[in-house]
């Protein structure tokens, strides 16, 4: 990688950075509560979270955020996304089935209403949230060992196609 | 008919990103491609999938600017020999033939086959409470296939960051 990633951008860009990725992160919040009743839900959310923090990678350099959060914290978030939105699956057999909606409907078009729909939508964006993050950490962050050969046989890309 | 200009713009950008020489504007046909493709989902009607394929369009062409923009990239500027050009178009001839008796047996534009669809449109809001009727499809009559995908999500996720991972590679 050339230094550009490694410092990052501008002064300019990492003050803007930082004033947008945080509106970036409210505004996700607000596609995923709002998910039952506006266009969005908790995929689309998901994603605009962790474009928020992706914002901040590109314009901090490579290594901005490897301090902040504690390591293999996003991986534990991916896995409490997941299990909570089986959990919530799991949560219908005390009325009978399973993914039964058995919290009380509420009135239309109010934020606290469709039972457990907004409680799916949450834990999909949480789990889409900390899964792409991962995901993005981990492409960043690897680097390509080139050339190298074992027992005879390439393992690198580059000569193997 | 806005919609087939879309249609036949979004073809030429994936031509142009199969044929140009240049990686980076072969990655901004490929975007210009999926940002119409929100456009015409827009047309369609279906704002939800479009807010979806905008923002995950986005995070696919930022994810591969960083993933190919420094690296030496082999392009293959081989041209077919006749053989293979023949076998080719007589594959291809072979695929459209079945293709037009596949389409031909579709149902009509916006006439679903399943009845069972039009009865989560009048019904969704009383049953489930939720005003967004996508919302009340996917997540509660349509559970099992969310379920379905948040786990494909998770098995990719997983076995990117395995892949990718530095202690223990092979």
């Amino acid at each position: 990688m050339n230094t550009r990633d490694e410092k990052g951008m501008t002064e300019i860009v990492k003050k803007i950075s930082k004033i947008s990725s945080l509106l970036m992160f409210i505004f996700g919040i607000y596609v995923i509560v709002y998910g039952h009743i506006t266009p969005g839900g908790g995929f689309a959310g998901g994603v605009i979270m962790a474009c928020s923090l992706f914002v901040l990678v590109i314009a901090n350099g490579k290594g901005y955020l490897a301090g902040v959060f504690k390591k293999g914290l996003f991986s534990k978030l991916d896995a409490l996304g997941a299990s909570l939105f089986a959990g919530i699956a799991f949560l219908g057999f005390l009325g009978g089935s399973f993914f039964l909606n058995i919290l009380p409907k509420g009135k239309p078009w109010d934020v606290f209403s469709a039972g457990m729909i907004p409680l799916c939508n949450m834990s999909i964006g949480l789990k889409i949230f900390a899964s792409l993050f991962a995901g993005f950490i981990a492409i960043t962050a690897a680097k390509i060992v080139k050339n190298e050969k074992k027992d005879g046989m390439i393992y690198s890309n580059e000569e193997s196609c | 008919m806005e919609l087939y200009i879309i249609l036949i713009i979004m073809i030429i950008g994936s031509l142009v990103a199969i044929k140009t020489r240049n990686i980076l504007s072969s990655i901004l046909s490929i975007g210009l491609v999926g940002l119409l493709l929100c456009v015409a989902f827009l047309y369609l009607g279906a704002p939800d999938i479009a807010i979806t394929q905008l923002v995950v369009e986005v995070v696919v062409l930022i994810v591969m600017l960083r993933a190919t923009i420094n690296k030496n990239i082999i392009i293959i500027d081989k041209t077919l020999c006749f053989p293979a050009i023949a076998m080719v178009v007589f594959i291809i001839g072979f695929i459209l033939i079945f293709f037009h008796r596949a389409i031909s047996d579709l149902p009509e534009f916006g006439r679903p086959l399943m009845p069972v669809s039009g009865e989560y449109l009048l019904s969704g809001l009383e049953k489930t409470g939720a005003a967004n009727i996508v919302a009340s499809i996917i997540l509660d009559f349509r559970a099992y296939d969310t379920l379905g995908e948040a786990t494909v999500i998770f098995v990719a996720i997983a076995g990117a960051v395995v892949l990718l991972r530095k202690k223990g590679k092979i």
